[in-house]
């Protein structure tokens, strides 16, 4: 893929790690080998140090290292960065070398292990001549060691090996293979790092020290490479600040080179390796604020490096680029926790890129000439071998002066690149970018944005000539567009659908989009439209086609109306269809229905063109269809509804399309339009008269109408006298007479209770149609369906209904007559129903009254509305018979009327009576009133009503409210029919009402005897007067 | 000053849309449009926390590569939109703001006119003219 010249190299975009070598081991065949290479590689999570291992053979080959410079006066650099380099220090050249080896302290050939020791580190160590590496021995033991310092035998070894390999101590490690190996590891791990960063230390001073060497005149390459490989090396030392400081002195100095056509793409390369870092950096330390500066500074600097002109598409791919992979690493923050906003999010960076890329391939198209002959394969030569130096021509390589060796091959050369660019597959790579976009956009409530680069994606595709995608992503977002009604950027939209439609050979498609750019939406220029719409209608295929064109805005508009929103049966139904066109043509049609809920009637409401001659509309007039239909009587009380309307354009022979309307007309664009009248409606109005034309947006649809009955040419009239009594025979009497001109047969009567009232009142109130007899629970409360005959015209019936209510409250009494009668005008049999509802008010009177033994003292008594009778008799209680408690009291009967009506009995039973037996019966016997600070004496008359002696005991309790003389505790007896008697005096301290000491009664012989029934016998209060006035004057006066 | 004016209804339909005319007219919609999304997201982040007091200048709403979006939105809802040159730095904020004021009061005399009806794409030379005063400015100045 040649898009791939583009991409950053993997080993700029990985986070850079110590490199640490490891030999001696054979993870193919030993075990234990393998353990503790899997120890090290195996589960390397965030919080294990960051080092890359990788096992070498012993005798491994390191890269040479090139013998060193020791002076810069003679030397011209030829490029900023070799291609090789980080590769190099990632992969090739390790900070540290460890050589396993096994052996024990205790070896019986320990001699003979040390020196083959020595030897294996002495290899190690030529091999990496001149390098700074660092070299480890680490012994592989079988034995647990003991502590340091207890094994004199082991530290004596430890240094003669350490001497023999010229290991410092710090060099030399033990692992023990026991069952601890994943802690011995991690230890050595740690250790590792160490003398990993040492290493990348002294680089980065040795690199350093170069610097002295240099001047600004010819050697400004390498003050950029140098400070490159200080900030990579810190990086690999995991010190990102020093790496990032670092890095952006590169950055300016990369800035400060000398720019021309031959190195340009070569500055732009390695500032973009620089930028990428500074921004990945600037992620990571959390500062993403900086990273979007230093980003906007980065484009602000490039945007106008183009270098050279035949290839400018490569600026526009650089740029795409450099978008892209800001956006990915703002994505990548983003997945650890960043959070981005809706102004400033990843989707920006993808769309700019996406921006860029169309930029290139319109750049390519008009640069990359077709037909141009390959030129041959020369300047591609070195390609295959890769390039020295990042971002340099393959054909010169190395080559720094300001203009090209040769220029001929120079031309070659960017032929070739221009060759090689019109085989790139740009489509592609800007969808990838619109569909990152997209998604990014969706994720911080862009909506609009997305619609706009699925526009984009869609027009890709297009040019990809990729139509199905093409047309389903813009038929997607058309449908935003046009509920946001942007008729500007629809038009633009349709347009491309429309052409893919046609490449598509998608005739429905096509139609609806022509239909939409010939519609109202459209703004002008539509003439070329209009000739392919006829091409297409012309075409001869017998094709129907079927539009629902709610949710498109064609170019036909269609409004529908019933005249009233209802009509009486004996009415025609009168439906108006409205047609306009807002095409600049005018439109024939062939057929228009419509279809209603009843489908019996749609035969009714087509209009069909008459042979040859076509209907048509002229553009911006409204053409109005009247249709007119008799409903049926099935239908009185029913709503007849619009359910759609269907216009044929075209004929039955050839091709024709019928667009259809749901309910009454209108598509997706009319309910705003239909606001939009409304809100000027009172201006149009006047203009409306004034021109004596319709408005079309005034219109408004009626899509449904009532059928409703006949208007009845009869009268009902009703007479009562209320109130209406409980119980009574209420009489309500009914006229009816006919006004009709014919004879109105089969009247018929309901009378009765209104239904929809409380349920209750259906069985408290009795209907009757014969006064004679009495109305009782069997009749009903409504009356259905009685016959009356016929009625002749003029003639006058006259019945009554008798009402019986057993509760009071109000109810609505309903009479309805129906009748039916031959109208002429539509020569059909139409049953009009008529019905006039009447309320009655029934208001319950009491009327209390005798007993047989009695004379009521209200016989012959007449009430008037709102007086009330009371009655009041003495009942003697016969001896208890039972143990019943209870005694009941018999029944009252009334009988009774109201002025004109049958007499009536009403029965009121009487409430049981409770009784009780006492044996003593107690009175006092007080004044009516005391007075404060005045004696107050009370008598208690104590009498036995029975045959036995009875023992009384009584207590006075005390009360604050009182003093008083008398007996406070007593026992007494009373002789059967006696009477005893007990004298208080009182002394009241407060005033107002007083509850008196309470008297307590008790009859220790029969102890069943509730005596608390006698308390009910004693007054409980008494009112205190205060002291009088006089009183004091007097004694003042006496004084 | 501006290479696009438009105004938006309170529904997000365009009541009034100019360019400069040298540049692809379709594309200044769209970034109108497209800016209508933060112009939206911020009505609504004003909305919930300071009511009625709400500042009708929105500021800047995106920056695009090319070029810079301001948005203002009336009490009624309306939107302004002016679109300006990314290379034009020498315009501050504060002409900004002055400029949407002479367009609200523009505006205002628009619908004080009892021929046009509201909610209708405005037809007015008047405000043609203010428009245009901003927009030829920038052809004189760049």
């Amino acid at each position: 893929m040649a898009g791939s010249q583009w991409e950053l190299p993997p080993e700029l975009c990985c986070r850079p790690m110590a490199f640490v070598a490891l030999t001696g081991l054979d993870v193919v065949y030993n075990a234990v080998h393998r353990a503790i290479w899997d120890a090290f590689c195996a589960n390397r999570r965030a919080d294990r140090v960051p080092i890359s291992f990788k096992v070498l053979p012993g005798d491994h080959e390191y890269p040479k290292c090139r013998t060193k410079r020791t002076s810069y006066e003679w030397y011209i650099p030829k490029g900023i960065l070799k291609t090789g380099w980080m590769n190099k220090h990632l992969n090739l050249v390790p900070a540290l070398v460890v050589l396993f080896y096994e052996l024990d302290w205790d070896d019986p050939q320990w001699k003979e292990k040390q020196s083959e020791c020595a030897t294996k580190v002495e290899i190690v160590r030529t091999s990496l001549q001149g390098r700074n590496t660092k070299v480890a021995v680490v012994l592989i033991q079988k034995k647990t060691p003991l502590p340091p310092g207890e094994d004199l035998v082991a530290s004596e070894r430890a240094a003669t090996l350490c001497n023999a390999c010229d290991l410092s101590g710090k060099s030399l490690f033990v692992l023990p293979h026991t069952d601890h190996l994943v802690g011995y590891i991690i230890r050595l791990e740690n250790a590792f790092y160490e003398h990993a960063q040492t290493y990348y230390y002294t680089e980065i001073r040795r690199v350093k020290s170069h610097k002295e060497f240099l001047n600004k005149t010819t050697h400004q390459l390498l003050f950029v490479r140098h400070q490159f490989k200080i900030a990579f090396f810190s990086e690999l030392k995991q010190d990102t600040q020093n790496a990032l400081k670092y890095y952006r002195t590169a950055y300016s100095l990369v800035h400060e080179l000398r720019a021309h056509e031959t190195n340009m793409l070569e500055i732009k390369t390695m500032a973009g390796f620089i930028n990428y870092k500074i921004c990945r950096l600037c992620f990571q330390h959390n500062t993403p604020l900086d990273a979007i500066a230093q980003f906007r500074k980065h484009i602000d600097l490039c945007k106008k490096k183009i270098g050279s002109a035949e290839l400018a598409f490569e600026h526009a791919a650089w740029m795409s680029k450099q978008f892209q992979s800001f956006g990915e690493l703002f994505d990548e923050a983003i997945k650890l926790g960043l959070t981005a906003i809706q102004t400033q999010n990843p989707g920006f960076y993808y769309q700019q890129a996406a921006c860029y890329s169309q930029d290139r391939k319109q750049l390519s198209q008009q640069l990359c000439q077709a037909g141009a002959t390959s030129p041959s394969s020369e300047p591609w030569d070195t390609q295959t071998g890769g390039l020295d130096f990042y971002g340099q021509r393959p054909w010169r390589q190395g080559h720094q002066s300001i203009d090209p060796p040769d220029a001929e091959k120079e031309k070659t050369g960017i032929l070739a690149l221009q060759i090689k660019e019109r085989d790139v597959l740009h489509s592609e790579l800007i969808i990838a970018l619109l569909s990152n976009a997209v998604a990014q956009f969706k994720k911080y409530k862009c909506p609009r944005m997305k619609s706009h680069l699925m526009v984009q994606m869609g027009e890709e595709y297009y040019y990809a000539k990729d139509y199905t995608k093409a047309l389903k992503l813009l038929d997607y977002v058309m449908c935003d567009y046009r509920t946001e009604r942007w008729w500007g950027l629809l038009t633009a939209i349709l347009t491309t659908a429309l052409r893919c439609a046609y490449l598509m050979a998608s005739v429905k498609d096509y139609i609806i989009y022509c239909m939409e750019l010939l519609g109202r939406g459209k703004k002008e220029g539509s003439t070329e439209s209009r000739s392919l719409w006829n091409d297409r209608m012309a075409l001869a295929a017998s094709n129907e086609l079927t539009i629902e064109v709610q949710d498109y805005i064609p170019f036909i508009q269609c409004k529908a109306k019933f005249q009233c929103p209802s009509f009486h049966v004996d009415q025609p139904i009168q439906l108006q269809v409205f047609l306009r066109a807002d095409c600049p043509h005018p439109v024939s049609f062939n057929k228009l229905a419509v279809s209603l809920s009843n489908q019996e009637y749609n035969q009714w409401c087509v209009v069909e063109s008459a042979g040859q001659e076509c209907m048509s509309l002229l553009p911006g007039k409204t053409k109005c269809h009247n249709f007119s239909f008799v409903a049926k009587t099935e239908d009185v009380g029913k709503k007849i509804e619009l359910t759609g309307m269907e216009l044929m354009l075209g004929s039955d022979s050839g091709r024709c399309v019928f667009l259809s309307w749901r309910g009454a007309g209108g598509d997706a664009a009319s309910t705003h339009e239909a606001l939009q009248a409304s809100r000027s409606s009172r201006r149009w109005g006047r203009e409306v008269e004034a021109r004596q034309e319709l408005d079309w947006d005034s219109l408004t649809m009626q899509h449904s109408t009532m059928i409703i009955s006949r208007v009845p040419k009869i009268s009902v009239q009703l007479s009562h006298r209320p109130p209406a009594l409980n119980n009574e025979m209420y009489c309500i009497n009914l006229t009816v007479q006919s006004q009709e001109g014919v004879v109105a047969k089969g009247v018929k009567l309901t009378a009765g209770l209104k239904p929809g009232q409380d349920a209750n009142l259906g069985q408290t109130t009795h209907v009757s149609l014969d006064g004679s007899k009495v109305c009782d629970d069997t009749a009903p409360a409504l009356l259905p369906d009685v016959p009356l005959g016929d009625l002749k015209p003029g003639e006058k019936l006259e019945r009554c209904v008798y009402v019986n209510c057993v509760s009071t409250g109000s109810r609505v009494f309903l009479f309805h007559v129906a009748y039916s009668i031959d109208t002429t005008v539509e020569g059909r049999q139409i049953v009009c129903k008529c019905h006039k509802v009447e309320k009655v008010i029934i208001i319950l009177l009491t009327v209390s009254t005798n007993t047989p033994q009695l004379q009521s003292q209200l016989q012959e008594v007449v009430l008037q509305t709102d007086e009330c009778a009371s009655e009041c008799f003495c009942l003697r209680c016969p001896a208890l018979a039972n143990s019943n408690n209870t005694v009941a009291t018999g029944q009252y009967l009334i009988s009774w009327r109201s002025a004109n009506s049958p007499l009536i009995q009403t029965v009121v039973t009487l409430p049981h009576v409770i009784l009780e037996s006492v044996p003593l019966y107690i009175h006092a016997e007080l004044p009516s009133y005391g007075r404060v600070r005045e004696s107050l004496s009370v008598r208690y008359h104590i009498e036995n009503r029975t045959s036995l002696v009875q023992e009384v005991e009584m207590a006075v309790e005390p009360s604050d409210a009182f003093m008083f003389s008398g007996l406070k505790q007593v026992r007494l007896r009373i002789l059967p029919g006696s009477e005893q008697q007990m004298l208080y005096n009182y002394y009241p301290l407060m005033a107002g009402y007083q509850t008196l000491p309470q008297l307590n009664i008790s009859l220790p012989r029969c102890l069943t005897t509730n005596t608390h029934t006698l308390r009910r016998f004693l007054p409980q209060r008494i009112f205190v007067k205060p002291q009088g006035r006089q009183l004091d004057e007097a004694s003042i006066a006496a004084a | 000053m501006a290479v696009c004016i438009a105004v938006i209804a309170k529904e997000n339909y365009p009541l009034y849309i100019r360019s400069v005319p040298t540049q692809n007219e379709l594309k200044f919609h769209y970034t109108v449009h497209t800016s209508l999304d933060v112009v939206e997201e911020k009505i609504s982040a004003v909305g919930k926390s300071l009511g009625d007091q709400r500042e009708l200048y929105l500021g800047l709403l995106y920056p695009t590569e090319d070029y810079k979006v301001y948005g203002y939105v009336t009490n009624s809802k309306v939107k302004f939109v002016i679109v300006v040159d990314s290379s034009n730095t020498s315009l501050r904020d504060n002409e900004i703001r002055s400029m949407f004021r002479k367009l609200h009061n523009s505006f205002t005399d628009v619908m004080c006119n009892p021929f046009h009806s509201p909610g209708n794409t405005i037809q007015s030379k008047a405000f043609d003219g203010i428009v245009s005063g901003m927009m030829v400015q920038t052809a004189s100045t760049v």
